[in-house]
């Protein structure tokens, strides 16, 4: 399925990521394919975000290598845009929805450069895609969660890069939202774009992503939702400790059962 | 020019030049960095003091700012080696480092021109006579070019480091994945932050200079939602108190330095009342409003 001559996206070799020596990530090999929308599952303190921030280089790496698009990831990390979670910053911060979307061109400006009236441009654009237009200038405490999370998801796409890392995006955010940061992730994919998202509800993998990652210290699975979302890998991902599990299984052995029908 | 103007001129330019770099202290929340920082570079003001025997600028900048960057180092080592909190860290750094200060100018120079006193309290009502002298020609007072020359570094600093600064005070990891030394842009501050805290620790005293650092701005920060605003404002806030603060302290005969910043803290209780945007009255309207003419 995947173009072996084509350098992968970014791939992820043997990595191991220590907090005060205790491992919270532990020897995950994976590739991330071209043009796909991932999923990254696991329950909470699984090292997902980690997983994110190790590839973003955040935080030191015990053992292992991240490369993107072939290349080792310093030095090459502006290729990947990111979206970390919304309670990460100060949203009381005094700058607008548009200042903060001309934050993902900084990558692209010269040392000490002003953003140009092009980046603007570019802004501005990005923040109709997320249908945030008229809330340029506002300042950022004054938006909705959900609203705050698409000004993010706007200053990802101002990176204009074609590898999208997402931590949570979907966390607490109103339903216009979550059909916006779909129809997104759609766009991208056709575009080619690769997106990793940092994913919490189990019941809308299957419907939003082709691919997902199951992760609980270790990596447990990666590879097509199809073959890989499998109520077994689940239960090894999880242990007993989801309530919801059954389920989702339930759900999918109905969406099978359908898809023979 | 007068001494009531030279005055007025010193405590602007220390002001101007203190709010610059306090912006991105308050909203990197971290004030009380500010706070540790003018304490803790006396102990490198008084080593360059009894190595070159003289208040020359350059030695002293040097010092302080060493000792400055010490600060932040040490500060940021005891948290992540000592498992300290962040405010637990800066307490040990700075009180200690301090204690060290007042330590060596007691035991060696408690007999010369720099004092507890100066150093606490600073000396603004004097600082006219102080003059800087080429030869014989007299060149006005030497905390105005040490001050002015301060401003005008702290100015370029945050003009041209206006993305960096605004992108790590905001979202230091989204600045990392940038390839942004977030590390380096810190200690620059930092490094900014003990030279404008020794320039104004002559004027005002290593008490006050923590006012000057955290006052303004965060009146400034009640005023508008712009952080380019934002600098501009707390430096206007900034100059308004020295002048208010020397107005006050001709009126009732009292400390200067003490003024302005009673001045300062007057501005920030009028605009943390007042303020359209984010004051206790307008958010008091706002939610009567709301209570009426529910949406």
């Amino acid at each position: 399925m995947t173009d072996t001559t084509k350098p992968v996206p970014i791939e992820v070799h043997d990595l191991t990521v220590a907090y005060r020596h205790r491992p919270v990530l532990w020897d995950v090999d994976v590739k991330f394919p071209e043009g796909n929308l991932i999923a990254i599952c696991g329950p909470n303190g699984a090292g997902k975000s980690t997983l994110i921030k190790a590839i973003l280089g955040l935080v030191p790496l015990a053992s292992g290598n991240v490369t993107i698009f072939g290349k080792p990831a310093n030095g090459v990390r502006k290729l990947v845009a990111y979206v970390p979670q919304r309670e990460s910053v100060d949203w009381d911060f005094p700058t607008t929805a548009l200042d903060v979307v001309l934050m993902g061109r900084y990558g692209h400006l010269p040392l000490f450069g002003r953003p140009r009236k092009r980046d603007k441009e570019i802004a501005r654009h990005c923040l109709d895609k997320v249908g945030m237009l008229e809330f340029a200038n506002r300042q950022i405490s004054q938006l909705s969660g959900g609203q705050q999370q698409r000004v993010f998801l706007a200053r990802a796409l101002a990176q204009q890069t074609r590898v999208y890392l997402m931590d949570e995006p979907f966390a607490g955010v109103d339903a216009a939202t979550e059909k916006a940061i779909v129809t997104l992730l759609r766009e991208l994919r056709e575009q080619g774009c690769t997106v990793a998202v940092v994913h919490h509800d189990l019941q809308s993998v299957p419907e939003y992503f082709d691919s997902v990652m199951l992760l609980n210290l270790r990596m447990i699975a990666f590879g097509p939702v199809e073959t890989t979302f499998t109520t077994e890998n689940l239960n090894k991902t999880y242990g007993g400790r989801l309530n919801l599990l059954t389920e989702v299984g339930e759900k999918l052995r109905k969406q099978q059962w359908n898809a023979r029908g | 020019m007068s001494n009531d103007l030279w005055i007025i001129l010193i405590g602007s330019l220390a002001s101007a030049a203190c709010a610059l770099v306090g912006c991105f202290l308050v909203l990197r929340k971290q004030a009380m960095m500010g706070d540790a920082i003018s304490h803790s570079v006396l102990p490198g003001i008084v080593i360059a003091f009894l190595i070159t025997q003289s208040r020359a600028p350059i030695p002293m900048l040097i010092g302080a700012g060493t000792l400055g960057i010490l600060t932040a180092f040490a500060t940021n080592a005891l948290e992540r080696h000592g498992r300290l909190q962040p405010d637990a860290s800066i307490g040990v750094t700075f009180t200690w480092l301090f204690a060290v200060g007042v330590i060596l100018i007691s035991a060696f120079a408690g007999h010369v021109d720099l004092d507890a006193e100066c150093v606490l309290y600073g000396e603004i009502a004097s600082s006219p006579w102080d003059v800087w002298l080429i030869g014989d020609t007299d060149m006005g007072p030497r905390a105005v070019w040490i001050l002015g020359a301060i401003t005008i570094a702290n100015l370029i600093f945050v003009t041209l480091g206006y993305k960096q600064l605004k992108l790590t005070s905001f979202d230091p990891e989204m600045a990392a994945a940038l390839g942004i030394n977030v590390t380096l842009w810190h200690y620059l501050l930092m490094g900014f932050v003990s030279f404008t805290t020794v320039g104004a620790f002559e004027s005002v005293g290593a008490i006050l200079v923590v006012a000057m650092l955290i006052v303004p701005p965060n009146t400034a920060y009640l005023l508008t939602d712009r952080l380019s605003r934002m600098l501009i404002y707390s430096v206007i806030i900034g100059i308004l108190s020295a002048i208010g603060g020397y107005w006050l302290a001709w009126l009732i005969d009292g400390s200067i330095a003490g003024a302005i910043a009673t001045v300062s803290g007057a501005l920030f209780l009028f605009a943390a009342l007042f303020s359209p945007t984010h004051g206790v009255i307008a958010g008091y309207i706002a939610r009567r409003h709301a209570l009426i003419t529910p949406d």
